[in-house]
């Protein structure tokens, strides 16, 4: 698929080059052939291993939308995959964007971090791209009036909300054991933005933060951290960061023999992560998590879960169900805007109504580019299994809380 | 005498193009290429020029683009005026820190590290800081008006670093032509002897430093305009020190027209390799490490240095 | 948080982790000390160790220490093919050249993982993971003592190289007066490349130390470059008792800094103590000169 890609590009992008270099405009929007969808993540650099996982997802819908038919209102057509690294940094982004745009793209899928998302977003508005936004938590990203931009997902405003409600009703339903929280998070946007926020709102529903621990990317060693956790001994313990961090800092709690009552994490980056429990069950249980999740009750979600697995050394995680869902908004809109037009998607994005989707989110609805509905769901590990615990009407199973007493 | 002519044809050329292709690709291809250049016209002034290599040039980068974006965002000022001023705070953490390193005679590769180290500590500060926005960073609020710097086209962006780099070049014939250059280049090749014939090499070399900062800054303004965002990582991190030290290297150090054919050669580099390495992540970049290593072996002064020795 | 408990655990931590950063200076402190090339690519030099590491860990069941008499030989001759081929040929001899190979090969490195191994962050899981020693009452990571003692011993066997082989001597020579060395007939280029290959042998040896509490993925190098610097610098370029004592100094800069500024604030203690080197002792600790 990727060869074929490749080879149909080169020829086309000769030709667009040629073209393009002399300003010919807009070539590449055929009605009739395969719809091109910009599928834009950091593959490369230090968001490798996310951005992959994100490029995963996207290519899955798109692969199976084309074998369940393509997109029927134009008639069958499938839709075509344009990969790009954006080299975990923004200008590369803008560049892939630049290109994307040449190769006559009708919508954008894209890019994971919000740094990253922030300039691309933009990058596509001076062409009416319609871009989806596939992760990227910073609410200013869908908070600048740019009318292209659609995120299906939450912000990280939503998600520290929801998270400070749900801390609270699984607190006040054990009888209040928990009155003190330490967060731990790592220094760049999301982990500052969520931290900021659950440490204004946290103090008001009575909990008291002994204190707030901003860290490196990457942190080397959390040893000074977790020495901290124990001679402050908090209730709970708020992790928000990246994968490898919270795995090294969970770690070392277990070596340390430090285990607070709840370890709570907000957007935690191990701490709903199959790869994280498989690796080290031990470490992992009992952890909960405030994070995109999907409906665990939808058979649509569970079907694509166990496909995910059964492929090599592939797990099952926001990024990839996230981007996979952001394509077939995506492709319900093409279908509801009978056009592969921009404009055209656009205006059947933003009055989208789709609820085909495995995600807690309800109809969707965007209010300025944001998904109104979009909510994260809280999970527990237990019993070498992420379970939903909050709210109520996606449990699997009932919370643990506190962790130990 | 033809080397101002050249950079006047090529300036014309940068100026007309809007004009003949309406391609945002090349147009934004043309910018980075541009915004490359500056890059590396600025370390190249206290590098090729001087002789002092930096590992930490992003300092100078990260102050500009913080100083414009923190202005314009917490005191709205206009960004035509934050300009000077963020140029003006470049130019000043350069001869900070040029006074305390030459001061200590801090030269080679001590020079080097002493750089990179001050270009940690201020990322580091930059994420603990209210006014930078902490690891938040700094967002521009969208205004697409010439008159805040948020050209509505690719052709206003296109002019703007065209003229930065206009100082730039001029600045490097400047450097290359006049008296200030030769006591430059004295220093640069010895500065016991420089120092012997009366040069006074720590003016010399705060002057330069503070120079070099300064059209560093430059490049750091127009990154946030462009951009909009600016971060910790992006302001001070080391991507933007290598940038800056790729291009005059590969390009042809101390020379005018290197940092452009390094910029030139090394965006071109990186877009065929991503066309022909395909999708597969990290082959398209492993297949320019490896170009890369192999211009370095085969043109061991860049390709001015190949120009140069055809030309002979 | 002043309390002797806590700071006096926080020290161990700093000795320990001081101790892993050492084992990654070492190396480099040989190549800048012979070769004077800051080696850019250090890092991911690391990373490809840590893979080996790794992989004799995930498919052939070697324990890392184990695998160090495999590790230790096999970063050796790759770092020696890589001075003689591409380093030391690509160079010519010229500063910003090295500099530009060093980054160059760093790229590909660093890319050649990422589409041969994926971006997966790997762990091992030994049986020694999670277990600590209780050192006065600071409950110190098992694998960080282990490593502790490891940089004791290959710094010491390095000073016994350097200073009672023909070898050392040589190097030595090389790394005092280039040409001089020559003139008396050692082989210059061999000696490079042979600095070469111990400064990656110690990486080896790094790895095999640092794995058990770590990971591995194609960034992990990244992380400790500046550091390694840092303390080459503190230590004395060329010095490998430098590089020993300046890793446990780094080591609690950044424990004690943590504890007092905070983890994100507190690593500027480091960066400030290298910048105060270089302006008040820019021959190091140990000197530029004297290497015992």
């Amino acid at each position: 698929m990727t060869r074929q890609n490749r080879r149909q590009f080169l020829r086309q992008s000769a030709a667009l080059s040629a073209g393009a270099a002399l300003g010919f405009p807009a070539i590449s929007r055929a009605q009739s052939g395969p719809v091109k969808i910009g599928v834009l993540h950091p593959v490369t650099g230090f968001l490798a291993y996310s951005g992959n996982l994100c490029r995963l997802g996207a290519q899955i819908a798109i692969d199976e939308i084309n074998s369940g038919g393509g997109i029927k209102s134009l008639g069958g057509a499938r839709l075509q995959a344009i990969l790009g690294d954006a080299q975990s940094k923004p200008e590369v982004g803008v560049s892939e964007v630049e290109k994307m745009n040449e190769q006559g793209v009708s919508a954008i899928v894209g890019a994971y971090a919000s740094a990253i998302c922030l300039a691309t977003s933009q990058a596509a508005a001076k062409y009416s791209i319609p871009n989806v936004v596939d992760v990227g938590v910073a609410d200013q990203i869908v908070e600048r009036g740019l009318k292209n931009t659609f995120r299906f997902g939450p912000g990280y405003r939503t998600v520290a909300e929801a998270a400070i409600n749900d801390l609270h009703i699984l607190n006040t339903l054990a009888g209040k054991p928990a009155s003190t929280v330490m967060i731990v998070h790592e220094e760049s946007l999301f982990g500052t933005g969520t931290a900021n926020l659950l440490a204004s709102q946290l103090p008001g529903l009575g909990y008291r933060i002994v204190e707030v621990v901003k860290h490196a990317n990457p942190t080397r060693d959390f040893s000074n951290i977790v020495l901290r956790m124990k001679a402050l001994n908090p209730d709970i313990l708020i992790p928000a960061n990246y994968y490898n961090e919270y795995a090294l800092l969970l770690r070392t709690m277990k070596q340390q023999n430090v285990a607070p009552k709840a370890i709570y994490s907000v957007l935690g980056g191990a701490a709903s992560s199959f790869k994280f429990v498989k690796e080290f069950p031990d470490v992992a249980n009992g952890v909960i998590d405030c994070n995109h999740w999907y409906n665990p009750k939808d058979k649509r979600a569970l079907a694509l879960r166990k496909k995910v697995e059964g492929m090599k050394d592939q797990f099952f995680t926001y990024e990839v169900f996230l981007n996979y869902q952001s394509v077939y908004l995506l492709a319900d809109a093409i279908e509801r805007a009978k056009s592969s037009r921009r404009e055209a998607i656009i205006e059947a994005l933003a009055h989208s109504t789709w609820d085909k989707h495995f995600m807690p989110y309800g109809p969707t609805k965007f209010v300025n580019g944001q998904n109104t509905g979009a909510r994260p769901l809280v999970m527990q590990v237990l019993k070498g299994d992420i379970s939903v615990v909050l709210p109520k009407e996606y449990r699997q199973a009932d919370p643990v809380f506190p962790w130990k007493a | 005498m033809r080397e101002l002519a050249a950079i006047g044809v090529l300036a014309l050329a940068a100026a007309l193009l809007p004009a003949f292709v309406s391609s945002g690709f090349v147009l934004n291809l043309a910018i980075m290429v541009l915004y490359s250049t500056l890059l590396g016209q600025a370390w190249n002034l206290l590098a090729g020029f001087g002789g002092q290599f930096s590992f930490g040039h992003a300092l100078f980068f990260g102050t500009g683009a913080y100083a414009s974006a923190a202005l314009q965002v917490h005191l709205g000022v206009n960004a035509w005026l934050a300009l000077p001023i963020a140029i003006a705070c470049g130019a000043a953490a350069g001869a900070l820190v040029g006074a305390v390193s030459f001061r200590y005679g801090l030269r080679g590769s001590y020079f080097a590290l002493v750089t990179l180290a001050f270009a940690e500590v201020f990322r580091i500060l930059a994420n603990s800081v209210e006014f930078t926005g902490g690891g938040v960073g700094l967002l521009l609020p969208l205004k697409e008006s010439a008159a805040d710097m948020q050209f509505p086209g690719k052709a206003g962006f296109l002019y703007l670093i065209l003229a930065l780099t206009l100082a730039g070049f001029l600045g490097s014939w400047w450097l290359k032509h006049s008296r200030f250059g030769a006591w430059l280049a004295a220093v640069r090749d010895s500065e016991e002897s420089a120092a012997a014939l009366g040069v006074d090499v720590f003016r010399v070399k705060l002057a330069a430093i503070a120079l070099s900062a300064a059209l560093m800054s430059a490049a750091g303004v127009f990154y946030v305009q462009y951009f909009h965002y600016i971060d910790p990582h992006i302001a001070y991190g080391p991507a933007v020190s290598v940038e800056a030290l790729l291009g005059p290297i590969v390009g042809g150090l101390g020379t005018v027209f290197g940092p452009l054919l390094g910029a030139a050669v090394l965006q071109l580099l990186g877009e065929i390799t991503r066309n022909l390495a395909g999708d597969a992540p990290g082959v398209s970049l492993v297949v320019y490490g490896v170009a890369l290593i192999g211009m370095v072996m085969f043109l061991p002064r860049g390709i001015a240095g190949l120009i140069a020795r055809r030309s002979l | 948080m002043l309390d002797f408990p806590i700071l006096f655990a926080s020290l161990l931590n700093g000795l320990t982790q001081g101790a892993v950063y050492a084992l990654v200076a070492l190396g480099l402190t040989l190549i800048y000390g012979v070769l004077h090339i800051i080696n850019f690519a250090h890092g991911a030099l690391l990373m490809v160790a840590l893979y080996g590491v790794f992989f004799l860990n995930a498919r052939l069941g070697i324990d890392p220490y184990v695998a160090l008499p495999v590790m230790v030989p096999a970063m050796f001759v790759l770092g020696y093919c890589l001075q003689r081929l591409v380093v030391g040929r690509a160079g010519h001899g010229k500063d910003e050249n090295i500099l530009l190979v060093t980054l160059g090969l760093a790229i590909v490195l660093e890319n050649a993982a990422l589409a041969a191994f994926k971006s997966d962050t790997r762990t091992i899981e030994t049986a020694y993971t999670f277990s600590t020693v209780n050192l006065a009452g600071a409950m110190i990571a098992v694998p960080k003592v282990i490593a502790f003692f490891g940089a004791l011993a290959v710094a010491a066997l390095l000073l016994a190289l350097i200073s009672r082989t023909d070898l050392g001597r040589a190097i030595r020579a090389v790394a005092k007066e280039r040409q001089g060395a020559r003139i008396v007939g050692i082989d210059v280029e061999h000696v490079f490349a042979v600095s070469f290959g111990i400064g990656l042998a110690c990486l080896g040896a790094a790895a095999c130390f640092l794995l058990p509490a770590y990971y591995v993925n194609p960034q992990v190098g990244n992380g400790f470059v500046l550091i390694a610097f840092t303390i080459v610098v503190l230590g004395g370029m060329g010095s490998f008792a430098g590089a020993l004592a300046g890793g446990f100094i780094v080591g609690v800069i950044e424990s004690l800094g943590g504890l007092w500024l905070g983890e994100s604030l507190g690593q500027i203690g480091i960066f400030l103590a290298f910048i105060a080197i270089l302006l008040f002792r820019p021959q190091g600790l140990f000197g530029a000169g004297r290497r015992a």
